[in-house]
């Protein structure tokens, strides 16, 4: 098996709670954390620390407001994010279809 | 990395998606708001003797309208005790499903309101009315928890059920059955269903 693709996933995404969160945000743009947090049955702590990572790297925007008086934290994948979850997504579908070749 | 894996990992992130993309709001509340109002509409009906089309019409209509309200406030309510956004994606997709079969449904049922007609045609308001919100509610269901296509289901062979029962007994039309059978789908079904949530989003908050 060529290892090429597996190298090249990136190793933020590749981690199972951040792919997670990836994955959850790709599908329905501005999640809030509430939202994320009862999707995903994560605690806050991780997943304060998760998404704080991704917005390091740049995947993740965070944009906290008020709604009717009270705090809103709203996650969304960035143009750079998305871009570098579609890539992963290739290359896992690379690793299966080279498998299926063989 | 295993191909396997990369595989697993391409259904869990299928999954994430598909689930992320779903309506979460607790419809147990809404369910049982409109049941009641359907219980209470159905006794009105029989009540009061609204046997023209014009008072059966108004009647339902007005009743569709007070449910769509208190759904509207109950969804807004929980999304502001959740702290989420109330017109968030998915509730845009679940709007956009349910908007065609109901203005449909409503459309139809102010010409039939209008037409000179004695109260036989009440049964074709309420198989209409029975059609486009099953509908409804099957195409909404794509965007919510599965049990609403089952309900939309419901919905759709019940206008069959009662399109081949009148056929069957074209002279034993009463003016009563558009009311006991709007009483029965509108009101009893979303009952049922709305207890049977309530107490499964209850075991599932509690685990």
């Amino acid at each position: 098996m060529n290892p090429e693709p597996y190298l090249q996933l990136d190793r933020v995404i590749h981690e199972k709670g951040r792919l997670a969160i990836m994955s959850a945000l790709a599908a329905a743009p501005g999640l809030s954390f509430t939202e994320l947090r009862d999707l995903l049955a994560m605690t806050d702590g991780n997943l304060t620390t998760h998404i704080h990572t991704l917005q390091q790297e740049g995947f993740v925007s965070v944009a906290k407001s008020y709604r009717h008086k009270r705090p809103l934290t709203a996650c969304s994948l960035t143009p750079a994010g998305r871009r570098a979850f579609t890539e992963y997504i290739g290359l896992l579908e690379q690793i299966v279809r080279q498998n299926q070749t063989k | 990395m295993e191909p396997n894996l990369a595989a697993e990992n391409l259904q869990t992130i299928r999954t994430l998606m598909e689930r992320s993309a779903v309506y979460r709001r607790a419809l147990a509340p809404i369910m049982l708001l409109t049941g009641i109002l359907g219980v209470l509409a159905a006794v009105a009906g029989l009540h009061f003797k609204m046997e023209s089309p014009r008072s059966f019409a108004g009647l339902w209509l007005g009743t569709a309208g007070m449910a769509v309200a208190g759904a509207f406030l109950l969804a807004r309510r929980q999304a502001i005790r959740d702290q989420e956004p109330f017109w968030s994606p998915p509730a845009r997709r679940v709007t956009q499903a349910l908007l065609p079969p109901l203005l449909s449904g409503l459309f139809l049922g102010i010409v039939f309101a209008r037409l000179d007609a004695d109260w036989r045609v009440h049964v074709f308001m309420v198989v209409i009315w029975l059609l486009f919100y099953g509908c409804a509610l099957n195409a909404a269901g794509f965007f919510m928890v599965r049990g609403i296509r089952w309900l939309g289901w419901i919905f759709i062979l019940g206008a069959m059920a009662l399109v081949c029962t009148q056929a069957l007994t074209s002279h034993g039309i009463r003016p009563a059955t558009g009311s006991l059978t709007m009483g029965f789908f509108f009101g009893g079904v979303h009952l049922a269903y709305g207890a049977y949530l309530y107490l499964t989003e209850k075991r599932k908050m509690a685990a």
